[in-house]
């Protein structure tokens, strides 16, 4: 009836499990009751569950990251006091624990941290930037998005029943076949990546056909911002990458659960296969995961130097040059495997190329800052705290380029140490600089300033104080993934780390004040025109936080910066613009299809993690009903009528004008 | 241009104008009032918009598939001792369910063709005729795997086995979606008549089943013409 599921797999013996397991419950349940007691269910329903508005989902994309991030910061304080409590001894986690531990890290980190982030960002940013007043799909964006969330539940159903894959966080054949896992670990890991990537596979085709088909009028592609074009490549990528996955997952699925032999040690199976095929998404996935982040900089550097951003067709060459050549380095994450000197050569040029795309980049960058009036408001202090540290992951990652390089470095923290530094600095910076920068146009109040630069200072330090030591520590032959240590030398390292994710704590605890006092001091920290940084982009012309239907009119573009221009002939004729007729506006309807499904995903994906077959095929009959439902609807948009329109519009007119005088007076 | 062309995309294009969306040289358009969402002249009709994300997400599959016939490429030798793809592969029951998918393709042809025409008659039959084709071809398909089960050449005999399952099977499985789907879309198209929302499904459709042919003529050639060959 449940398969193999019984009561042993709660983790009664193991306290820490347990203990995190009951935590996590007892906070979910009070959120939970909260909710109930303050009445707050239909509101979250009609308001955001069922919501298909672009904003809303990428808010909740955003709540979904930061619960992970926090999720996946926890593991990686374990692993950090680990290290350090288990110089000659055993540390307070055992190897079985510990082996879950880094492998849900990564999992937790790439999958339902940084990507929801990002694509978080992109859902909301994307449509306002290009004018427009939603994504070309908006209810498969709420399917995509409770997707993700589905696949993030599962992971951490893991950690109360049953247990989490020990295979790192892509689980290399044949240590993830079941002769070497014959847990559920690896199956959590497979069926819920699986399903938040089917998620991941559908906002890639949904945002693709909104940047390419859906633009304002005006907009040809040389003026479209640079965040549109970098998320153009990240989610082109996404398009082409993810199906790889998708298909290699489904091979090891089909070993795990049917016997084949696409990996395993016996009857003709290639273990090298694996490898080969996860890396060929998986290298390209760094750039889904950077490329959006580089476009964000991009504007931040552009908005806080007041001034254009610096080359912007060579930027779109070096997105779209990374973006090509993203899938023609994947062998350089296995040097090792001995493919011979003539394919490591090739691999190694062609690592050490996609350099001088980022390259072009930074210098564009620097450029913009040159001979700007350049303010230190707390987004462009993310942004200058990447651009410094990256550019040392940078050339460390060059360095790891070198085929004979690598054969020394390989597997070691140096590797670790390069890839956090690039993707903290990379894509967690950049979802910071994004979250500040944009907060003021989705909550319609800015963030506050001090935490906001305590919060990055703590981070940059910490971080620092991590990563250096563990590549000083990895040029001095410390492995990764150890469980306990047995070097004195590596000792003073890791105490250093172990400090530094200490300092991390606190940049994270200043994030969280930061939130918290400025909800509290929320009519101080007001945005009323829309337009809090002097920003250059469509999304500050229209108020904060947008109405629904985003625009009341599809604004007309004339050149790559269309909201300075928009700015600049008001401040000339000293009045906003003064159309007054309004047309009727066609908005999608909300609909329940995208977390009914998901809730059907869950039972599927739990059923099969746990061979309930029979609840599977349930699961895949509701999902399927589900679509029928929503297909068969009589009515999928409403309509806000125009005078409803002109209404919400004077409001946003009212406020700039007051904005104007106040210039005028300044002036 | 006939007539009945020229009412249907008059049905697909924003606005109502009566010319081909598709025309040749007319890359930047807003000129004749609807857009076709390149270059300068805004967001592109609804029809545009899913026909061009359908696309986008066939080629996602098509790199799906390609991913599992490297793996088939791969693994093409790695027999362990099992049978061959020589001794298995039978090519007169291939040459028929290939007949039977591509006159499927054809006859779905034909549906689009009674579509402009706006019979709900001729559409349905033909829609009849394509789905009873594909479901024939499904049957041949796990006659097939069933035969090769019960020679002790399943899936799980040997890596060359598993990658062949795993490549036939995945395009079986569309092609089993696809018949749901065409069902569904039948009982659909019944019960609502042409309306817009309707005929960009059946659009879609369309550009479903021809490319499950075109990853059918890879399979036929990549795996059974020249596995079979000596």
């Amino acid at each position: 009836m449940l398969g193999k599921l019984d009561w042993s797999a709660i983790p009664f013996d193991q306290p820490i499990p347990l203990g995190a397991a009951l935590i996590v419950f007892l906070a979910a349940a009070a959120v939970l009751g909260w909710i109930t007691v303050k009445g707050y269910w239909p509101y979250l329903w009609h308001e955001w569950i069922t919501s298909v508005d672009h904003k809303r989902i990428g808010v909740m994309y955003i709540v979904l990251a930061m619960l992970m991030l926090l999720r996946g910061f926890v593991d990686a304080i374990m692993m950090r006091t680990q290290q350090v409590l288990a110089i000659h001894g055993p540390g307070y986690l055992p190897p079985e624990h510990y082996d879950q531990i880094f492998s849900a890290h990564g999992t937790i980190m790439i999958f339902f941290a940084a990507m929801p982030f990002v694509i978080g960002l992109m859902n909301f940013v994307v449509p306002l930037q290009l004018g427009i007043r939603d994504v070309a799909f908006p209810t498969l964006n709420s399917v995509s998005f409770w997707l993700t969330a589905t696949g993030a539940l599962l992971v951490n159903i893991s950690l109360v029943v049953g247990e989490f894959a020990r295979t790192g966080w892509l689980p290399y054949a044949p240590l993830s076949e079941t002769t070497y896992s014959p847990g559920v670990g690896v199956d959590y890991y497979l069926w819920s990546i699986q399903i938040s990537g089917v998620g991941t596979l559908l906002t890639g085709v949904n945002l693709v056909t909104t940047i390419l088909k859906m633009r304002a009028p005006g907009m040809g592609y040389l003026r479209m911002p640079m965040f549109c074009w970098t998320s153009l490549a990240s989610n082109l990528l996404i398009v082409a990458a993810f199906p790889i996955l998708t298909a290699t997952l489904a091979m090891l699925t089909l070993d795990r659960y049917l016997g084949f032999h696409f990996f395993t040690n016996e009857a003709g199976g290639n273990q090298m296969m694996f490898v080969n095929l996860i890396w060929a998404w998986g290298h390209p996935e760094v750039y889904i995961l950077v490329l959006p982040a580089f476009g964000l900089y991009s504007e931040i550097f552009s908005t806080f130097s007041s001034k254009p951003l610096f080359g912007y067709r060579s930027m779109v060459a070096a997105t779209l040059f990374i973006c090509v050549v993203s899938f023609m380095v994947w062998l350089h994450h296995f040097f090792t495997m001995g493919a011979g000197a003539d394919v490591n050569a090739a691999f190694g040029i062609a690592t050490s190329v996609i350099a001088v795309g980022t390259g072009v980049k930074v210098y564009n960058w620097l450029f913009t800052m040159y001979g700007g009036r350049v303010r230190f408001d707390t987004p462009m202090l993310w942004a200058l705290g990447f651009v410094t540290t990256f550019t040392i992951g940078g050339m460390t990652g060059v360095l790891l380029a070198v085929p004979p390089a690598d054969f020394m470095l390989h597997n070691s923290l140096f590797l670790v140490a390069h890839f956090h530094n690039v993707i903290i600095s990379g894509v967690l910076f950049g979802a910071f600089a994004g979250f500040t920068y944009w907060f003021p146009k989705a909550f319609g109040f800015r963030l506050h300033e001090g935490w906001g630069k305590a919060a990055f200072w703590f981070t940059l330090a910490g971080y620092m104080l991590v990563f250096v030591p563990l590549y000083i520590v990895g040029l001095l032959g410390m492995t990764r993934r150890l469980q306990h240590i047995d070097m004195d030398m590596w000792a003073p390292y890791l105490v250093v780390a172990a400090f530094g994710i200490l300092v991390m704590i606190v940049g994270a605890a200043c994030q969280i004040t930061q939130l918290v006092v400025s909800i509290r001091r929320r009519d101080e920290l007001r945005d009323e025109t829309g337009d809090p940084w002097d920003g250059r982009s469509l999304e500050w012309s229209t108020s904060s936080p947008p109405p629904v239907f985003n625009y009341a009119r599809l604004p007309q573009v004339e050149n790559e910066e269309p909201y300075w221009t928009i700015k600049q002939r008001a401040l000339e004729e000293q009045s906003p613009d003064d159309e007054e007729s309004y047309e009727p506006i066609e908005m999608p309807r909300n609909s329940p299809t995208g977390f009914v499904t998901a809730f059907f995903s869950t039972l599927v994906g739990f059923a099969l993690i746990w061979h309930i077959w029979w609840l599977a095929i349930v699961g895949f009959i509701g999902a399927y009903a589900t679509f029928v439902v929503f297909a068969w609807r009589d009515h999928g948009d409403y309509e806000i009528p125009a005078d409803e329109v002109a209404r919400i519009d004077g409001d946003r007119k009212a406020a700039q004008l007051a904005w104007l005088r106040r210039r005028e007076r300044v002036a | 241009m006939s007539d009945a062309t020229g009412a249907f995309t008059s049905d697909i294009a924003a606005g109502g104008a009566t010319r081909d969306v598709y025309r040749p040289g007319h890359g930047h358009g807003s000129a004749h009032g609807w857009a076709t969402g390149h270059g300068q002249g805004g967001p592109a009709s609804k029809f545009v918009t899913v026909a061009y994300g359908f696309w986008i997400f066939l080629l996602s599959d098509i790199i799906m598939f390609s991913a599992f016939f490297a793996a088939y490429a791969v693994l093409a030798r790695a027999t362990a001792g099992g049978p061959t793809g020589r001794e298995l592969f039978d090519l007169t029951r291939v040459a028929v369910q290939t007949g039977l998918l591509l006159t499927s393709s054809f006859t779905g042809g034909l549906a689009t063709l009674a579509i402009h025409r706006r019979s709900m008659a001729g559409t349905q039959f033909w829609l009849l005729v394509t789905g009873l084709l594909g479901a024939a071809f499904l049957f041949l398909e796990v006659q097939e795997f069933a035969a090769m089960a019960a020679e002790q050449a399943g899936p799980s005999r040997s890596a060359f086995l598993s990658a062949f399952f795993a490549l036939v099977g995945c395009h079986g499985t569309h092609v089993s979606l696809g018949l749901l789907w065409l069902g569904t879309m039948m009982a659909q198209l019944w019960v609502k008549g042409f309306r817009p929302e309707i005929l960009r499904r059946l659009h879609c459709f369309g550009l479903f089943w021809h490319a499950l042919d075109i990853i059918w003529v890879a399979i036929f050639t990549l795996v059974y013409l020249l596995g079979a060959s000596p």
